[in-house]
């Protein structure tokens, strides 16, 4: 089986965020970049499939030289080798265009994504990837088991999970769940080593125009200071008399 | 030329969520002067929709969709906003919504924004403005394709009656092969599930165990809401993974969100910022969730959750 997993380079979770240039851009001064969390999931269950039944693991990103080391991490957790696609990632449905154009020529069984960056949160690469490739999709994976061609997957629905059944080949957006919070890699030296050896392929983008940009940005306004109250009886009062939720 | 708006319903029911998308709907059908279609699938009461502004409402009744396959709704989607000649369409940024929404921009060759939180300020260029930042920050974006996508947040625009005599049709899409089979829905019963809860109690790791949590759910309990929980307790085991709110969890815009012994991390506030009041009852007056929350008791959950459980049951027998 031949997985690819589609890496996107974000923002650290504790990241303060600010903008440049009169609002328009995102200022990238001091912020620290990682994997998205939720693909380090989908990134974890492909190292599972390599382990115990054989499979070959691709990182893909879509982004400028600055995201490699996101790649490289990858590979240091374990893939095999990785893909770079040279073009700016402006809006998810460009993003998955890259992408398809990428695996149209290679033939991956497995496509496993995140189920959304925590940058822009967008939630569009994967369910945009799929419809471009025509291949199954799952959305939310909470579960993954292969067979063969045959898919098992868990889902996360409202208020429980879904079991679905589906063919390879399959995109699948992960998250937390797909495996436990334990079993996220992380590098050993040994691996960083060998990642410097790994092959790092960096291939051009494809014309692709984006019918979506942001303009500007805004940061929430400041919030007023918190009302302490000193008794249940006032809190139950403030919350139906004045802010009106009960 | 239209807008058209997927007004999403489970076991013959709308979603509240779809009331909020038709008045959305109206509100840009109105600014771009045009028609507001809402599209229905399985639903019983289609005409309600005629009550948030839908001026024609196009139901598509067929027993082999009972159950949500996404690859069959974006395809009815995608024909019906071809067959409305729609301008824009709107689709929730429910779970569901956001399984769909990427793929009916894929086959209208549209641009897509999901998340949005407002009625557009502009409508030439067409401008929204949606979450990023995993609720750090907001962004004006501008949607340029002929077609636009746009994925509404919950609890973001409101439920806005606006009463219309809407007219009625059947409406029969070709079924697309479903490629994705469902073979079990495991939910809990009887319990309100975090996306669709107004109300969401929430614990943390200062509840000190899983055998704490009767405080927890009774809390909810009396209060009709549902019970969340930080990171590190679905980590340690004592909650389902599924509880897990917060910017690598579960998102949540509820009306009011209590937090019972969680400190407030970053990540945890980035998912829970989108709800209108947050209460926050923590022993620590430190503890940074009182620089986020609207209203705080500083003081021991063992205590106060206890009497708070108490005075709303009486508060509930007397409203
Ligand atoms: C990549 C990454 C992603 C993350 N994503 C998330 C996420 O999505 N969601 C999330 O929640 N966290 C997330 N975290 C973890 C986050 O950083 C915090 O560690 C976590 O939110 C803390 O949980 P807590 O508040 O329950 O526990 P603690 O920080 O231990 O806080 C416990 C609180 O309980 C209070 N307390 C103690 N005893 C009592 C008492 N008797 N009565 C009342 N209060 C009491 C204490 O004063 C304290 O404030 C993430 C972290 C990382 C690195
Ligand atoms: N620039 C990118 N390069 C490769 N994969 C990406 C990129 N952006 C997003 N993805 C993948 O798509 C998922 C959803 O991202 P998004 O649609 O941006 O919310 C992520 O978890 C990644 O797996």
């Amino acid at each position: 089986m031949k997985i690819l997993v589609c890496i996107s380079h974000v923002p650290d979770t504790t990241s303060k965020i600010n903008f440049t240039a009169e609002n328009a851009e995102f200022d990238s001064n001091g912020v620290q970049f990682v994997i998205n969390p939720y693909d380090e999931f989908s990134l974890a269950r492909a190292m599972w499939f390599k382990e115990k039944q054989g499979a070959s693991v691709t990182v893909i990103t879509v982004g400028d030289a600055s995201t490699e080391p996101s790649l490289r991490k990858s590979l240091a957790i374990g893939a095999d080798d990785a893909i770079r696609i040279d073009a700016q990632a402006t809006d998810g449905i460009t993003v998955a265009k890259q992408l398809a154009e990428v695996i149209k020529s290679n033939a991956y069984d497995l496509i496993l994504t995140g189920r959304e960056s925590i940058d822009y949160n967008g939630a569009t690469v994967p369910g945009a990837l799929a419809t471009l490739l025509d291949y199954n999709f799952i959305n939310a994976c909470v579960g993954l088991e292969i067979e063969g061609t045959s898919v098992t997957a868990s889902k996360e629905i409202d208020g429980g999970t879904e079991t679905l059944g589906t063919e390879l080949p399959a995109v699948i957006a992960g998250q937390k769940g797909l495996v436990e919070e334990k079993d996220l890699r992380i590098p050993n030296m040994r691996g960083i080593m060998m990642a410097r050896k790994k092959p790092l392929q960096v291939l051009p983008g494809i014309e692709a125009t984006s019918s979506t940009k942001d303009v500007s940005f805004e940061k929430p306004a400041e919030k007023s200071a918190c009302k302490i109250v000193t008794s249940v009886d006032e809190l139950i009062d403030v919350l139906h008399n004045e802010a009106k939720v009960i | 030329m239209s807008v058209l708006v997927f007004a999403e319903s489970s076991e013959g029911k709308f979603k509240k969520i779809a009331f909020e998308a038709v008045s959305y709907g109206k509100k840009i059908a109105q600014q771009l002067s045009t028609q507001l279609i809402a599209l229905t699938i399985n639903a019983e009461n289609a005409s309600e929709l005629s009550t948030y502004g839908a001026n024609k409402i196009i139901k598509v009744n067929n027993e082999t969709l009972s159950t949500f396959n996404a690859k069959v709704v974006s395809s009815i989607i995608a024909q019906a906003a071809t067959q409305e000649n729609a301008e824009v369409v709107i689709i929730d940024s429910s779970s569901n919504g956001l399984y769909v929404a990427p793929a009916v921009a894929t086959i209208l060759d549209a641009g897509y924004v999901s998340n949005v939180i407002e009625a557009p300020s502009n409508t030439s260029p067409f401008t929204v403005k949606r979450k990023t930042f995993s609720n750090k920050a907001f962004s004006h974006t501008e949607i340029s394709s002929a077609v636009k996508v746009i994925g509404l947040a919950k609890n973001s625009f409101g439920v806005v009656a606006s009463d219309e005599a809407a007219t009625e049709e059947d409406f029969s899409p070709e079924i697309a092969n479903s490629g994705v089979n469902s073979t079990a829905i495991n939910k809990n019963a009887g319990k309100v599930s975090i996306a669709d809860a107004d109300i969401v109690v929430s614990g943390g790791r200062g509840l000190k165990g899983p055998e704490n949590w009767n405080l927890i759910e009774d809390l909810a309990e009396v209060l009709g809401g549902a019970t969340a929980c930080s990171k590190p307790v679905s980590d340690l085991g004592w909650r389902p993974h599924n509880e897990h709110v917060g910017q690598t969890g579960k998102p949540v815009a509820s009306n009011l969100y209590i937090a019972i012994g969680i400190s407030g991390a970053i990540q945890h506030l980035a998912g829970v910022n989108a709800s209108k009041v947050k209460v926050v009852i923590n022993i620590d007056p430190e503890a940074p969730f009182f620089k986020a929350a609207e209203y705080g008791i500083v003081g021991d959950a063992f205590e106060v959750v206890p009497q708070l459980i108490e005075k709303l049951k009486e508060f509930n027998s007397k409203n």
